[in-house]
């Protein structure tokens, strides 16, 4: 009895709590928004890397040379990030 | 309430089981809604096992035995903490910790992830979900934690005396923590590979998640250790048992992956082998979980004999074969975007390192499994043993060390050897320095592996402050800060970095600990009267009088009877008391005579151990019970159903008998030296593993931005509408 009370009980709340994004067609993840976090993530990594190579450099485990190389292709990198966030800007998030 | 608990679990494996198909839908179709719903569900799922969980810990607290759970593992007169962990002492208790941790972890990073990861997302949680109602359905299907008496018990059996231990109540969430938090970018390696998407989002997105469960992991091996070294009365923390083996191998392999995607974020390299090695450690964590209680290997550990291996074994066969086909399938995408530029890199050293990781975990899991294999081929069961694994494990770990020692110092891509040299030199030249005082001045040259590892230790550890210091140093230069600020914004601001190199540090420290204690640990076993004496190393120990407690054993354990002794133990001019002993626990066997059961049940060591940074005095007790066994018969056939309070005076009786009348007990002494800096190395590799794991201020800021995004996104679409 208590078993198939909490059963019906149970079973009803969370088909509620389920069944809500169906029945009123949420979609709470935007295209650009989402696109937009991930490029924000990369970016970040990316910068994170130029401040490595840079600490690199400062503590001498990296020559001159090759900082300069290293530090070329990241930055490279990071403004091709940048680029695909500003071409971004702009699009309204599909809701 | 029990059939409120079943219906429970019932309910989360329905709501799993359509979190996975929905989101399958949901990525499949397109149908954002769908993947909502599967997201939601798995969040249903989370509140489920929280409900049940609390259920089934108010049924310990209340000592309601109408569970069998409660009345197979626990009793009145377990103490209240006790009572709160025993839950997951037993196996149907486990198996809801594991569902209750997956299904939380789970929605956490869901609900992280909600607004990015678009593609990978929806197929992870699929991953979550079905890995979340297999643990759901061995329950409701064969484990079932709610499972009622129709005649409960008046009193349970109480907690295996064994367990009752602090260190071994916060081991098993710690393991487990550690192994579920694997399933997170397990799942979402799964989900890269289905959608393709195998740049380095998924291991960004769960790195965290990959590095807390490899924290607790190392935390809940620890413990294991300490309760190891203090309970089990043989003295040392690291047996190669392999119950505590098959918790060593995910951690292995999983500290080869925290190196190895940094590779992947870095350089785009090394993705066959990162969700290769992400696969194998959920693998080895489902192993560890089923081992522990499988019985299938013997072990010290193994607390009951499954009954559902068979199912256990499926999955994990079911999990290999589509981990090996999903790598086979999408191995065209998962090539490296880049290539090796030198050999003196760092990325190079890392997957010089990932090699001995993952060698190491082969060793391991070969010297674990050998008595299975033994019997599959031969036909006679044999094992390794410890000497084995000593041999083979050493001169690995030497490799490690070394390989640590000089990967920090190494820039990414590429680094001159002259560049090297510079940077190497100082800790080079400090570790001889330690090597030559060591040989001079102590008896480490009697090891010397332990020696060599002594050396590299110091490598490792001169290392680590030169990485600070010159960090710190370039910092200042830069900013003009003071010192100290420069120190504390370079690890702020370099978290991961700096982070890795505190747990370098604690390695070290560690591994000092574990070569000092394994190579010149001196153990003596004796048999004393009151007032006689022995010599263990420097130590002159006495024993002074015995002594016997009831219902109050110093440990807090709840055991009955607790007989043990005093000892004087005097070193030099310092002189110290130590008191082990050993508790007896009743057994519940109608057989045995109403006062009998009392001795005859099982028995726990409670050492004594003096604690020092130099060395550890360890001491456990066996007490001679055997001129108790006619007082007792005596007592068995005046008294065949005493009252409680007769028999209390009974008990009572023996005990003073035992105290005035004491037979030589046995003793064992272990002078172990560094052993401490086993417990300390673990904790500075926890801090850490915090400070790696803490969220950048670049993070927070980045939350502050999504979530205003998020808030800009829906007002626009609500004007828009």
């Amino acid at each position: 009895m208590e078993y198939g009370l909490a059963l019906i009980f149970l079973v009803a709340v969370v088909t509620l709590i389920v069944v809500r994004p169906l029945v009123y067609g949420e979609d709470d993840t935007a295209t650009v928004e989402a696109t937009r976090a991930e490029l924000e993530a990369a970016k970040e990594a990316k910068y994170r890397e130029i401040r490595d190579a840079e600490l690199d450099l400062q503590m001498g485990k990296l020559s001159v040379e090759d900082h300069r190389s290293i530090d070329r292709e990241l930055r490279a990198e990071a403004i091709d990030i940048l680029r695909r966030l500003d071409e971004l800007e702009g699009q309204a998030p599909r809701v | 309430m029990a059939g409120v608990g079943s219906a429970c679990l019932f309910v989360a494996l329905l709501t799993a089981l359509y979190a996975a198909g929905a989101s399958i839908y949901g990525a499949v179709s397109g149908r954002r809604d769908f993947v909502v719903s599967g997201r939601r569900a798995v969040y249903c799922v989370a509140v489920l096992c929280i409900a049940a969980t609390a259920i089934l810990q108010s049924a310990f607290l209340r000592s309601d035995f109408s569970f069998k759970l409660v009345a197979d593992g626990s009793s009145t007169d377990t103490p209240t903490f006790y009572k709160v962990t025993a839950m997951w002492a037993t196996q149907d208790g486990s198996l809801l910790l594991w569902a209750l941790l997956l299904s939380v972890f789970s929605s956490i990073v869901l609900f992280l992830t909600r607004r990015s990861l678009r593609e990978i997302a929806p197929w992870a949680t699929a991953v979550l979900g079905v890995v979340a109602a297999f643990f759901l359905l061995l329950m409701v299907g064969w484990e079932n934690p709610f499972s009622t008496l129709a005649n409960p018990p008046a009193e349970g059996v109480g907690l295996n005396p064994l367990l009752r231990h602090p260190a071994m109540m916060i081991h098993p969430p710690m393991l487990y923590t550690g192994y579920v938090g694997f399933s997170i970018p397990f799942a979402f390696a799964v989900g890269a590979l289905i959608t393709r998407s195998t740049g380095a989002d998924w291991i960004r997105a769960t790195r965290r998640f990959a590095l807390v469960a490899w924290t607790f992991l190392g935390v809940g091996i620890m413990l294991g250790a300490l309760w190891s070294y203090t309970e089990l009365g043989w003295g040392g923390y690291w047996a190669w048992d392999p119950v505590e083996n098959a918790s060593l191998l995910p951690w292995l392999t999983g500290t080869a992956f925290l190196h190895s995607v940094m590779v992947q974020e870095k350089r785009g390299m090394l993705k066959v082998w990162n969700v290769s090695l992400i696969m194998a450690t959920f693998v080895l964590a489902l192993m560890g979980t089923f081992l522990v209680r499988s019985g299938i290997l013997d072990s010290i550990h193994a607390f009951g004999a499954s009954t559902i291996g068979t199912q256990f074994l499926t999955f994990i066969g079911l999990v290999i074969a589509v981990s090996v086909g999903l790598v086979v399938w999408r191995l065209p995408d998962l090539r490296s975007d880049s290539r090796l530029d030198s050999l003196l890199s760092r990325e190079a050293f890392f997957l010089l390192n990932n090699l001995i990781l993952v060698v190491l975990a082969l060793v391991v899991f070969w010297g674990t499994f050998f008595p299975l294999i033994s019997e599959a081929v031969t036909g006679t069961e044999a094992s390794v043993g410890p000497p084995w694994f000593n041999r083979v494990v050493t001169p690995l770990a030497l490799v490690l060390v070394a390989l640590m020692s000089i990967g920090p110092m190494l820039a990414w891509r590429r680094v001159t050897p002259a560049g090297l040299w510079r940077s190497v030199r100082a800790p080079v030249v400090f570790a001889l320095l330690m090597v030559a005082l060591l040989a001079l001045a102590t008896n480490a040259p009697d090891s010397l592996p332990a020696l060599a590892m002594f050396g590299l230790v110091a490598a490792l550890l001169g290392v680590v402050v030169q990485e600070f210091a010159r960090g710190a140093l370039a910092r200042r230069a830069l900013t003009g800060e003071s010192l100290p600020r420069a120190l504390g914004q370079l690890v702020g601001r370099n978290r991961r970095r700096y982070g890795g190199y505190i747990v370098h540090a604690g390695i070290a420290v560690l591994f000092l600990g574990v070569a000092g204690s394994s190579a010149f640990h001196q153990q003596k076993d004796v048999r004393l009267s009151p007032g006689q004496s022995f010599n263990s190393g420097d130590y002159r120990v006495t024993y002074v009088r015995p002594t016997a407690r009831l219902g109050a054993d110093d440990a807090g354990t709840g055991a009955p009877i607790s007989f043990g002794a005093v000892l004087r133990v005097r070193k030099g001019d310092e002189v110290s008391t130590l008191h082990p002993s050993r508790n007896f626990f009743p057994t519940q066997d109608p057989s045995k005579g109403a006062t009998a059961r009392y001795f005859e049940g099982e028995a726990t060591s409670e050492v004594d151990v003096r604690w020092g940074l130099r060395r550890d005095f360890w001491l456990a007790m066996r007490p001679d019970i055997s001129s108790l066994d006619k007082p007792i018969r005596d007592a068995d056939s005046k008294f065949p159903q005493p009252s409680p309070d007769t028999q209390a005076l009974l008990i009572g009786a023996l005990a003073e008998n035992y105290r005035r009348n004491p037979p030589p007990a046995t003793f064992r002494a272990i002078v172990s030296p560094l052993v401490s800096w086993i417990w300390i190395g673990g904790a500075i590799v926890l801090l850490g593993a915090l400070v790696a794991a803490w969220p950048s201020p670049e993070a927070k800021l980045r939350r502050v931005r999504s979530l205003y995004s998020a808030r800009l996104g829906k007002e626009l679409a609500g004007r828009a509408s």
